[in-house]
């Protein structure tokens, strides 16, 4: 289980391939890259992304743990970046090894349903006509109870 | 003596990123109520408790949890990663 909390830019694909090397001989990876929409009328200049030093990294690792033990993972790895990043740019990648693929890819839905409501990280996009905070959505609350039963 | 820290538009409405509080409150409610006594800009953060978020010792807790033995008190607004 590996999870990085970073400023710096990271390469998916040789995330992957680390990912997939050191967890020779699994069944099954799935991997999610987020990549920084651009706002909807197409003006985004940057977006800015706040956590909380600290509290991240523990409920990263909660979260990862959980998935873990819940689709008996062989591995797992979050990365997930802050500070300012701009359109098209990677924000953050899960990856999930298992025995099998339902397992693999239910454990990355997990992982990202968990992350963007229970992790400490803010969004907020700056564009030409001013800056504002992402608003966290009713979806996303409700995405987790799928997971609760 | 509690650390209390403040994240996105709660940071920006109280203006500062932190601060050390000397209280007596028994709960998280307790606190607010302190801190929105003080000034106007804490009054305009903590407005609309259903908005926030409020994280003891870096674990997601809720406004009634009791604050004996907690050193750092954390307020945000949903989080929004991923």
């Amino acid at each position: 289980m590996r999870i990085l909390v970073q400023a710096e830019a990271f390469d998916a694909g040789a995330e992957l391939n680390a990912f997939s090397n050191a967890t020779g001989g699994i069944g099954a990876i799935v991997t999610f890259t987020g990549i920084v929409r651009d706002s909807t009328q197409g003006d985004l200049a940057a977006m800015e992304i706040e956590h909380y030093p600290g509290m991240t990294e523990r409920a990263l690792t909660a979260i990862a743990a959980q998935a873990s033990a819940r689709w008996n993972l062989a591995d797992c790895l979050v990365i997930h970046r802050y500070g300012r990043l701009l359109a098209t740019d990677p924000i953050m990648m899960v990856a999930t090894a298992a025995a099998h693929r339902t397992a693999a890819f239910a454990a990355a839905e997990f992982l990202m349903d968990y992350l963007k409501s229970r992790a400490p990280f803010w969004k907020k996009e700056l564009t030409d006509t001013g800056a504002g905070w992402v608003q966290a959505r009713d979806d996303d609350e409700a995405a987790l109870t799928r997971w609760q039963s | 003596m509690i650390d209390v820290l403040y994240f996105a538009w709660v940071r920006e409405r109280i203006g500062l990123p932190r601060e050390t509080v000397e209280t007596c409150a028994a709960t998280v409610a307790d606190l607010v109520a302190e801190l929105v006594a003080r000034e106007d800009r804490y009054a305009a953060a903590f407005a609309d408790l259903s908005s926030l978020r409020v994280a003891l010792d870096q674990e997601l807790s809720d406004f009634s949890a009791p604050l004996a033995g907690v050193r750092e008190v954390a307020f945000f607004p949903p989080m929004t990663g991923g």
